[in-house]
């Protein structure tokens, strides 16, 4: 078999975190009871009209921005014509002719060191409705979604590898989550990839023939639908056949793509400027105020956690891997915590619970000002570790103050010698084979006595002391 | 061009624009078509070279709105024309 | 005393000063449609007469503790059935939207409402607004009053001849390459086309959204210049809603127009033109020059380019206009169907009419791939030559004064034989639309049949003021007898 050379392109739609639709003031929170979301305007009856949501454009010029593209000077809308039930004009409102963005580029982490990938174009459109597929035969709709605003981000086809998707993939969600420009959240659709993949003879500097994928809606997908698809265009290759431009939808119960084509869907989609819409004129000021306005991003507080903060560049990539821990990180340090310590316990504790809760980070009740708080308890040596991560557990559960809990179950931890020699007297009293081990040598059995002790103290003894103290008795 | 209509043409455009054309209507509309166009093609004649597309009428540009929750929950206005519904939701016939 | 004979504004004084009261004033409106609507069909929905006496009944208090002060408070209007109305059944005189029931009202009509205008029904128009004759309605064909065997003109033909036929005070039409204007000149009454954005889109069932306006259709200049006074204004809802300080328009019906420059294009005047009305445009070009215009004949070029332009780009932006009909949301559909493409298009075969989908179909063809540069991009490139042609020749001339129509109103059944000579009727009227100008019909004459005709004044985009100045005074300098029945 020849040698191939996989050759990807990806189409991102991303539903920017508006609180009003793109054209109308309707709520675009994701659910709600079907419809309950509508108006005249976005269920296009007639005679209504749209109006551009000046927010979608501040974002989309954002997005630009923080992915190196240029700005357009002027922007206007099109209309893109075609049937479909999830869109109740039957046109969507988009922009072909004059995008907002054009030619930017992100750079991603690869094996062979970093590499740019290049985007076409960043556009303005509006997202469709919901379609409810029921066993009698039937579609209902929920247009809730219908015009709730996204960006379609259209890289060059600069990815080889499925690796190299995902890498992009990331990197744009992490932009865009700190550009607080959406949540890219795939498993609600806020982040969709269309995928357009072809193949080629290694060496070979001609473009194959393409197809694009639709429906992948999470990462898992992804990968198996690339490798999936490029097997099936090499397969096809390789018998001699020629692989047909065509959209393809994966089916992710069958991990497998069935194309799309039909003679109903012919595809000429007839785009013309959106004659209700007027033009956009960005001028550079505007944009200098979006920039100025621009958050810190994530290799910014990378380097900054690292230079400012001390912390291990591990750590700082692995905090800054998201946005809510991120910001969880800085506040708990803005409240005086040791940095080192509070990535500890996020690293730790906090990322241990969300994995075995499978809670999302945007979800962690923990506030930064009662963790800050629990950490001091520790610093202090006013409770000790055990104590604190059971505290914490609970406070992972439902957010309160640690200090108050602490007094108010008597959990402070003993430091007073006097008292924890009677209680370590008792330990012995109680553990005579423990006992008999160190006196035979076994000088690590003292552990299991500091346990013993702890348990007995019901955790409130301080472990050092009462470890200094059994050292000298035996 | 209006030479170049056949019954293929029309027949493509009544996919896209979803209409069920009878043969007459069909017949019809390629006549008028043909006619139409015939008398359009003198647009070809007019040099438009340098010419910018007139997109709207009025060089108006920036119409916002701001981003303000301004609807409420509407479902039974909304729903209340809807051909065929369910609860809440409007049903088509099975689109998959 | 026959009220309905009387304008807006005089019926609104008399209110106001006692003389009659709203109920007569609605009565006597619902006595001329019993009398006359059986044989015109001017009406979509006529309202109840009740309903409309409630209403009356509200508005007559307002009036009476002087919290109504509006020029046209109490009459009673019929609005274009394209336009729609909160709760009220709106069809565009389509099957498709034959049971549609708006939960909104266009602007314009509830600017109207407030200032105590009282809707007494939708008006009969051409499916959609295409069409030039009021024959290609769903709910069947209006005829023109001065002569039943002839049409009123359209789309605003059930508009017009309501008014001409004293069912209501004014009406609201819309235009789209000469909807208001031409059917006016048909039916003898005055209707103003205004400059595009002056008047809210947000509840006009769109044709050609970068053409559409609505206008008033009145008796005489003053209650148009009125009419346009209370409805236009911005609207935060339409994005090509224009922000104007200067929709006072009342303030230009004066008499004097001395000095004012008229431009008559040549070539309105040439081959196509019949011959009576050429005559009539004339005379009355020559009443405003003996009243102190100077007017002056030039050549203005590119009309040649008018209708193909107009077609194209109408027809492009309807038929994507048009998609949102299609069985789904609202609106009719289809009985039987086999599965999703086939409920479309079934549902749009039957739910339009002829003329409509042929113009959606030319509309497809002009946007389809291959053909969008040749024929839409060359149309958009051609208005915009058009545009400047304008701008130029305002340079020179306040006004252009030409004809409405090469024809008075044709017979019934007669221009849809041949629509390609239909469509070549709105040759005078669709450059108004394609460069954005506001432009006023007026009664001036009649054809030796006894039909209508009318005079063209365009204006400047934004120059009301200028055509309804001119308008005013040659009302007030000819006998209107000759022109009202």
């Amino acid at each position: 078999m020849k040698k191939y050379e996989t050759i990807i392109g990806l189409e991102v739609h991303v539903e920017l975190a508006t609180k009003t639709k793109i054209f109308c003031g309707c709520s675009a929170e994701f659910g709600g009871q079907p419809n309950s979301h509508t108006c005249p305007v976005c269920m296009a009856m007639p005679g209504t009209l749209p109006v551009l949501n000046k927010q979608v454009v501040e974002h989309a010029i954002a997005v630009g921005l923080a992915t190196n593209c240029a700005i357009s000077n002027r922007c206007r809308f099109d209309r893109k014509n075609y049937f479909y039930p999830d869109n109740p004009q039957n046109y969507q409102i988009s922009q072909l002719y004059h995008p907002i963005c054009r030619n930017g580029f992100v750079e991603i982490e690869t094996e062979g060191g970093k590499k740019k990938i290049g985007i076409c174009e960043i556009h303005m459109e509006e997202d469709a409705g919901k379609l409810i597929h029921s066993a009698d035969g039937k579609t209902s709709i929920d247009y809730n979604r219908a015009g709730v605003p996204l960006i379609e981000i259209v890289s060059e086809p600069d990815m080889r590898s499925d690796k190299e998707v995902i890498a992009f993939l990331e990197k744009l969600r992490l932009i865009i989550q700190y550009l607080g420009a959406s949540d890219c959240k795939l498993n609600e659709g806020s982040m969709r990839a269309d995928v357009n993949l072809s193949v080629r003879e290694m060496g070979s500097d001609k473009l194959g023939i393409r197809t694009e994928m639709k429906n992948l809606n999470s990462f898992r997908s992804i990968t198996k639908a690339i490798e999936n698809e490029r097997d099936r265009q090499i397969a096809i290759l390789e018998s001699g056949g020629q692989v047909t431009q065509e959209t393809r939808r994966w089916d992710e119960s069958k991990n497998q793509s069935y194309s799309m084509r039909s003679k109903e869907d012919a595809k000429d989609y007839r785009y013309f400027p959106e004659p209700d819409l007027v033009e956009l004129v960005i001028d550079r000021e505007w944009v200098q105020q979006i920039k100025d306005r621009e958050p810190e991003l994530r290799e910014a507080k990378i380097q900054r956690y690292i230079s400012e903060m001390g912390l291990p560049k591990y750590d700082a990539e692995v905090i800054t891997d998201n946005k809510d821990f991120a910001e969880l990180f800085e506040a708990t340090v803005r409240y005086g915590s040791k940095p080192k310590k509070v990535s500890n316990w996020i690293m730790g504790e906090t990322m241990r619970l969300c994995n075995e809760n499978n809670i999302s980070p945007e979800n962690v009740k923990v506030s930064a000002e009662n963790l800050s708080k629990l950490i001091a308890l520790v610093e202090s040596k006013e409770i000790n570790i055990t104590v604190a991560k059971e505290i914490f557990e609970k406070m992972f559960q439902e957010d309160f103050d640690p200090v108050i809990y602490v007094e108010k179950n008597n959990m402070r931890q003993d430091s007073d010698e006097d008292s924890l020699r009677e209680a370590i007297v008792k330990v012995i009293e109680n553990n005579p084979k423990i006992v008999s081990d160190i006196k035979e040598g076994k000088v690590q059995a003292i552990g299991a006595l500091v346990g013993q002790t702890m348990k007995y103290t019901k955790g409130k003894a301080n472990p050092e002391l009462v470890n200094k103290i059994l050292k000298e008795m035996f | 061009m209006a030479d170049k209509i056949n019954e293929k043409i029309i027949e493509d455009m009544a996919v896209l624009a979803k209409l069920k054309l009878s043969k007459d209507e069909i017949e019809e509309t390629k006549k008028d078509m043909i006619k139409m166009l015939e008398y359009v093609d003198k647009l070809k004649e007019l040099d438009t070279e340098n010419e910018e597309p007139m997109y709207q009428v009025f060089s108006k540009n920036n119409v916002f709105r701001d981003d303000v929750v301004k609807n409420k929950d509407d479902r039974e206005d909304i729903l209340a024309n809807a051909p065929e519904r369910e609860n809440d939701t409007i049903v088509v016939p099975k689109t998959y | 005393m026959d009220l309905m004979n009387l304008t807006a504004c005089q019926l609104s004084k008399k209110i106001k000063s006692g003389e009659t009261k709203v109920s007569e004033i609605i009565n006597e409106a619902y006595k001329q449609i019993d009398l006359k609507e059986k044989e015109l069909n001017c009406f979509i929905t006529l309202y109840e007469k009740e309903e409309a006496l409630a209403k009356g009944k509200k508005v007559q208090e307002l009036i009476d503790k002087g919290e109504l002060t509006s020029p046209i408070a109490g009459v009673p209007v019929v609005i274009k059935d394209n336009i729609c109305t909160k709760r009220k059944l709106t069809t565009c005189g389509s099957k498709i939207l034959n049971n549609f029931v708006p939960s909104y009202s266009a602007e314009a009509v509830t600017r109207l409402e407030k200032a105590g205008a009282i809707i007494i029904g939708k008006s009969n128009m051409d499916e959609f607004a295409k069409g030039s004759t009021t024959e290609t309605s769903y709910y069947g064909i209006t005829k023109n009053p001065w002569n039943k065997k002839h049409v009123p003109g359209g789309s605003s033909g059930g508009s017009c001849a309501a008014v001409a036929a004293d069912m209501c005070s004014f009406s609201l039409g819309t235009d789209t390459g000469g909807s208001i204007r031409q059917p006016s000149s048909h039916c003898g009454v005055v209707g103003l086309k205004p400059t595009y954005g002056t008047v809210s889109r947000y509840g006009l069932i769109a044709y050609g959204s970068s053409l559409d306006q609505i206008g008033p259709i009145g008796k005489d200049v003053r209650d148009c210049a009125t009419v346009l006074e209370i409805i236009s204004g911005y609207d935060e809802k339409d994005s090509t809603s224009v922000m104007r300080k200067d929709c006072d328009f009342t303030s230009a019906l004066s008499e004097n127009i001395q000095g004012i420059k008229i431009g008559v294009p040549k070539d309105y005047f040439a081959e196509g033109l019949n011959q009576e009305i050429k005559e009539a445009v004339i005379k009355g070009i020559e009443v405003l020059r003996e009243k102190g215009a100077i007017v002056e004949e030039f050549d203005l070029g590119l009309t040649e380019y008018f209708i193909p332009t107009y077609y194209i780009i109408a027809s492009a932006e309807a038929s994507s206009n048009l998609s949102r009909f299609d069985g789904v949301k609202y609106g009719y559909r289809a009985e039987e169907y086999n599965g999703l493409h086939n409920m479309y298009k079934e549902t749009r075969g039957q739910g339009f009419g002829k003329e409509t989908k042929k113009r959606i179909m030319l509309g497809t063809f002009a946007l389809s791939s291959g053909y969008y540069d040749e024929y839409y991009l060359k149309a958009l490139k051609a208005r915009g030559l058009i545009k400047k042609k304008f701008d130029d020749t305002f340079k020179k001339y306040d006004v252009i004064i030409g004809p409405v129509a090469p024809t008075t109103a044709p017979k019934l059944g007669e221009s849809l034989k041949d629509p390609l000579k239909m469509y070549l009727s709105d040759i005078y009227t669709v450059a108004a639309n394609l460069a954005g100008l506001p432009a006023i019909s007026i009664p001036c004459g009649m054809d030796k049949n006894g039909m209508p005709i009318g005079m063209q004044i365009m204006g400047d985009c934004f120059q009301e003021k200028k055509i309804i100045n001119i308008a005013y005074a040659y009302q007030q300098a000819v006998d209107q007898g000759q022109i009202r029945r």
